[in-house]
This record gives C-alpha cells, sequence and structure tokens, in this order.
C-alpha cells in the first residue's frame, strides 16, 4: 500500500479512450494513475466505490448462468487502471466465473452465458459485435496452472506477436526479449530460447506465460489464482512482478489467498454465492470490513 | 457393555498376501515377454520360409520387377511398390481429412451433431474390409472409370500419373478404397487425442486472441503431437497391409507403372491371389519372402515415426 496518496485531483471526462493510441503502453495519461488516488475516507465501502473516476473496466449488473444454474447474481464493479483489484471469497462463490467474462473465455463453452454489461474503456465487451480477438489482444489472461505451449520458449512468447503484429525477424527477438524482461525471466532462460517451455520449473512457466500475454501489450491482465500451482519462493518472485506490472497493466487477481490479496492489491472484492457482498480500497476490506460476511471470511470464519 | 470390561478379541487377520505382487507381476511380465517372443518368432518362422528365394535372389528380389512362376524368376519391386503408392496415396486422403472432421466433432460441432458423427464413425471403422473390397468393385470402380477418371485426364493428363484408359479398377482406386477404410479409424483416434488436450491449454490459445484454427494448428495438435502420430499409424499399419479390400479393385498385376489408373498389386494382394496356386517351392518361398519384406517395411515405419515424434519433443517438450 501507498504510504502516502495525494489528495484527490479533478477527474477527467469519461470518454473511451482512442483505440489507436491504444497500442502504446507508455503513453497512459497521469489521470489513469490518480483514479484511486483518493482517501479512504471519502468512499463509501460499495460497489460504485471508485465510480467518480472513469474506471478501465466498469460492470453493470452482470448476470452468468451455467447452463439453468445461476452463478453471477447483478455484479457491479469498478477496476480502476493501473491497479490491481483482487478478487477473493470462499470457493465456488464466482470470483473465477466473474474474471472469465472479462475475456469472453466462458463463451468456448456451449451452455455458459452472461447477460449485463462490462465496459472496456466505455464499450462494452458483451455486445455481439466485440471482435473476440482483439478483445483478447487487450486482455490477456494467465492461468491456474502454467499453460506453456509446447514450442521453444521463444516460440511461447513470440506466439501472440505473430498473431498480433508484423514484426522482422530482429523486431522479433527484441519484442521476446523485452516481454521476458518485463516478466523477470530474461536473465535465466537468455541462453536456453530454442529449449521447450515445459522443460521450465513451474514457477518459471508461470512467468513465461506471463511475458507471453504481456508481449501482445495488453492493457489488463487478468489472473486467475496465478500463484496457485506454485511454491512459496517462485509465489513471492510473481507478487513481486505484479507490483512492477501495474505500472504498465490494469490487473485483476482471483485468489484464495488473502495474504497474497493483502499483500498485492489496491482494491478487493469479497464475491460470496455470486455477489459482490464488499468491494473497496484493499487497506479497509481487511481492517474494517462493513459487511459481517467480509470479516468472518478474512478472520478465518469460513472459506 | 456396561460395567464389563471391553474384552473385544482383534479380528482374525487374512492369510499374509505378501506373495501377491511378485506373483502379479511375473505374470505380466511374461504377458508382456510373450509379444517380444512372437515378434521374434514371426521374423523367424518367416526368414526360414523364404530361405530358398532368399539364397537364390539375395538382396536383387527387392529390385527385380520380374515375376514370373513359369520360369522360376521373381522380384518384390512391383509389390513394394505398390504398396507404398496406394498407402500413400490412403495416407495423403485420410490424415488431413480425419483431422478436420476430429477438430470439427470435438471443437465445433454441437453435441446433437457431434454424437451421430460420432457413432457413424465408430460404427464404419467396424466394417469388414471385403464390404469395402466389393463396394470398390461393384459401385466406386464404374464411378471411377465414368466420372472420376474422365475428369482427371481431362484436367490433369499432362502428368504421366493421370495417363492411361479409364478401366476403373487400378492404384489409384485402390488407393481412395483404402482411404475410405482407415478414415473411420484414424479419425475417431484423433477425436479422443483432442478430447484429452486439457481445456486451460486451449483456453490460453483462445485468450492470446487465437482464431478456431490457429489453436488448433498451433496448440492443439502440437500438444497432442505424440497421440495423433499414433493414430496416423494405426491407419497406416492397416493400409500397408489391408487385402481383401485391395484385391477387390487394385487388378492384381505385377508391373510398375507410372500411371494411377494402371492395374498393379501391394504385397498383401500378391499373397492372397497366389498363396493357393503356389505349388512350387520356389515360388512359395519367394512370397514368404514377400511376406518378410511387408513385415520389415512395418517396422521401419515404426521406427521413422518414433524418431520424429523424438525430435518433435526435443524441441517442444512432451504432450500427451
Amino acid at each position: 500500500m501507498n504510504a502516502t496518496r495525494p489528495e484527490s485531483r479533478p477527474t477527467p471526462p469519461l470518454a473511451p479512450r482512442p483505440q489507436v493510441a491504444d497500442r502504446s503502453v507508455a503513453d497512459r495519461s497521469a489521470a489513469d494513475r490518480s483514479i484511486a488516488d483518493r482517501s479512504i475516507a471519502d468512499r463509501p465501502a460499495a460497489a460504485d466505490a471508485a465510480a467518480t473516476a472513469p474506471p478501465k473496466i466498469s460492470v453493470r449488473g452482470l448476470d452468468f448462468h451455467y447452463g439453468k444454474q445461476q452463478a453471477l447474481f447483478d455484479n457491479n464493479l469498478d477496476v480502476a487502471a493501473n491497479r490491481v483489484t483482487a478478487v477473493i471469497g470462499p470457493s465456488g462463490c464466482g470470483k473465477s466465473t466473474h474474471l472469465r467474462v472479462y475475456n469472453r473465455i466462458y463463451q468456448l463453452y456451449r451452455d455458459q452465458r452472461a447477460r449485463g454489461e462490462v465496459l472496456l474503456d466505455g464499450e462494452n465487451l458483451l455486445s455481439p459485435t466485440t471482435d473476440l480477438i482483439e478483445l483478447r489482444r487487450k486482455v490477456g489472461m494467465i492461468f491456474q496452472k502454467p499453460t506453456p505451449f509446447p514450442m521453444s520458449i521463444h516460440d511461447n512468447v513470440a506466439y501472440g506477436l505473430k498473431l498480433h503484429y508484423r514484426l522482422g525477424k530482429a523486431e522479433l527477438a527484441e519484442a521476446v526479449e523485452k516481454a521476458l524482461r518485463g516478466a523477470a525471466l530474461w536473465d535465466e532462460v537468455k541462453d536456453a530460447l530454442d529449449r521447450p517451455g515445459t522443460a521450465l520449473s513451474g514457477g518459471q512457466q508461470q512467468r513465461l506465460c506471463i511475458a507471453r500475454a504481456i508481449a501482445v501489450r495488453p492493457e489488463v491482465l487478468l489472473m486467475d489464482e496465478p500463484t496457485s500451482a506454485i511454491d512459496p519462493v517462485a509465489t513471492a518472485k510473481i507478487e513481486d512482478l505484479v507490483e512492477e506490472l501495474k505500472k504498465d497493466f490494469t490487473i485483476v487477481i482471483v485468489t484464495h489467498n488473502m495474504q497474497q490479496a493483502a499483500r498485492v492489491s489496491d482494491y478487493t472484492a469479497f464475491f460470496f454465492e455470486g455477489r459482490i457482498v464488499e468491494f473497496g480500497d484493499t487497506r479497509q476490506i481487511f481492517t474494517k470490513p462493513v459487511h459481517r460476511q467480509t470479516e468472518d471470511y478474512i478472520t478465518g470464519r469460513f472459506g | 457393555m456396561t460395567g464389563r470390561r471391553a474384552t473385544v478379541a482383534a479380528p482374525d487377520r487374512r492369510h499374509p498376501r505378501s506373495w501377491e505382487d511378485p506373483l502379479f507381476r511375473g505374470l505380466a511380465a511374461a504377458a508382456a515377454g510373450f509379444f517380444l517372443l512372437l515378434t521374434g518368432a514371426i521374423l523367424l518362422e518367416l526368414t526360414r520360409g523364404s530361405s530358398l528365394s532368399l539364397a537364390k535372389f539375395g538382396p536383387s528380389f527387392l529390385w527385380s520387377s520380374a515375376w514370373n512362376p513359369v520360369t522360376g524368376d521373381f522380384g518384390a519391386l512391383s509389390s513394394i511398390a505398390g504398396t507404398l503408392i496406394s498407402t500413400a496415396i490412403a495416407m495423403a486422403l485420410a490424415v488431413p481429412l480425419s483431422l478436420v472432421i476430429a477438430l470439427f466433432l470435438v471443437e465445433l460441432a454441437p453435441p446433437a451433431v457431434s454424437k451421430p458423427v460420432g457413432a457413424a464413425i465408430e460404427l464404419l471403422a467396424a466394417v469388414p474390409s471385403i464390404i469395402y473390397g466389393m463396394w470398390g468393385l461393384f459401385v466406386f470402380a464404374p464411378l471411377m472409370s465414368d466420372h472420376v477418371q474422365p475428369f482427371l485426364s481431362d484436367h490433369l493428363g499432362f502428368l504421366p500419373l493421370f495417363q492411361g484408359p479409364p478401366m476403373g479398377i487400378g492404384m489409384l482406386t485402390a488407393g481412395i478404397i483404402l482411404a475410405l477404410m482407415i478414415l473411420p479409424f484414424i479419425t475417431s483416434v484423433m477425436r479422443d487425442v483432442l478430447r484429452m488436450v486439457p481445456p486451460v491449454v486451449k483456453e490460453a490459445g483462445y485468450g492470446m486472441g487465437s482464431t478456431v484454427w490457429e489453436v488448433a494448428r498451433q496448440v492443439t495438435v502440437r500438444y497432442g503431437a505424440r497421440g495423433m502420430a499414433g493414430a496416423c499409424l494405426l491407419g497406416l499399419g492397416r493400409a500397408v497391409g489391408e487385402t481383401m479390400a485391395v484385391t477387390f479393385v487394385i487388378g492384381n498385376n505385377h508391373r510398375v507403372s507410372a500411371s494411377l489408373f494402371d492395374a498393379g498389386n501391394t504385397i498383401a494382394s500378391a499373397l492372397a491371389n497366389e498363396f493357393a496356386e503356389a505349388a512350387d517351392p520356389l515360388y512359395l518361398s519367394a512370397l514368404v519372402e514377400l511376406g518378410l519384406v511387408l513385415f520389415l517395411i512395418t517396422f521401419a515405419i515404426q521406427g521413422l515415426t518414433h524418431a520424429w515424434i523424438r525430435r518433435l519433443e526435443r524441441s517442444a517438450g512432451r504432450g500427451l
């Protein structure tokens, strides 16, 4: 957590960013970075906590069904740009389901349906006209288990680059190196780029997946329990990396581990039985939760 | 219960069972060893049965195109060529088609389509080869001579491959019938392999912004490469050794021809056709040597496939 927070600044008008500028991660406006910089006092601990600033993602009235069974009920959430938003809650509460709406990966499965609005920079990504390929370039995902593709380390990182960009050989090598450096993996693999990605350790594999995801210059990174299959030392590395990555990306992380949420996130949403019970500044959620259920969960009484 | 000390005796122990594992291990090893023994025995018996021919023709048996029972001059070239060509035609047609069908069934089709189609494919895989042979001769061969072969010689007739009279039966027809036969085989194994690829791996592919085809080609198929190769090997094994269906439609002629319209033969069809009439010991020995060659071809194909997979895994890592 930041020890010193500036007072709230005037908020820019709520407008979608021009599409062309999105390819560059360097030119994020300062205004974006200030979204979260408001003191706890003037923020009601409710789902609309960050609503006064333009959020990167706004979820409005999101319902989700697996077949006939409803898994999410009227979710409302604002994800602040260049911040880490943690999603916590007991098993089966809908955390991952919620996350999987942001890149519409749920759509691979016939019986899964989402209703409501999820605005990415003001545009409803649930709209049938959304270009899924471009959406998934903008919204990258890291999974619970590392998912290196069956190809070399270099090819893993180059995979998405080749899908979305026209790059020469030298540019490609440069972009691969940049992504691997960004995922704090370069020094470990720079002499072994042609070895299979699956030969790396679990923690390295997960960082390889992060490198693969950030290589295509996404705007949002979704992390679905990224450290649950990884040892504590590797977990610490990935947590440090998350801290580093939020300078360039908006991060939403689902985690089972409350200490992790407290360590890495700026905002926390507590899910219970498909509903967002409480959403707010992480410090406030963990020190002065408003709802009884949140308190019970974070103090370990259930879940 | 009350007042009395519990004097429940320990329950009776079962007999010691420590001998069971060694016994099971022994039985399992014997069963596995039996296969090695069987392979060795087949190889030995084939070599012994072909000793006459081996002694007379030596290695030139492999590249001699003679086949004359009257003068006792035999060579395997036409049969080897026919086996390899008909198999190559079959694989070239069946493998891509199988892959696309399997991908469709697993990744694209709704259950209402994939279930009945899947069941039909399994049913087709169980149809005896003689049915394919008869259907090939009575239905498919006329179709080939009336429509397909004239079309091919009209449009691709400048290639030696598609020259000659459209007789219906011949190498091309045999290859296509073989393709139809192994198609359900390869498809159903490929479908099972594709189903075993963990969903999260595919999700990771789609999550990068890939299309269905990109995920299939670059992620799913590579992940299942070992199983896919297994599926192809199964089909290949069947095509190389297929007898009845081929015998019906290939024309059974010991001749090497550049045209796929020409009648030819394969090792298996030659054996099926000629065993009964092989009275002369040298003739019989030559036929057995054909069998030996078929056996070794199968071996070589297996070996090459494994080497290829090992090379793939060194650069890509192990999948299914």
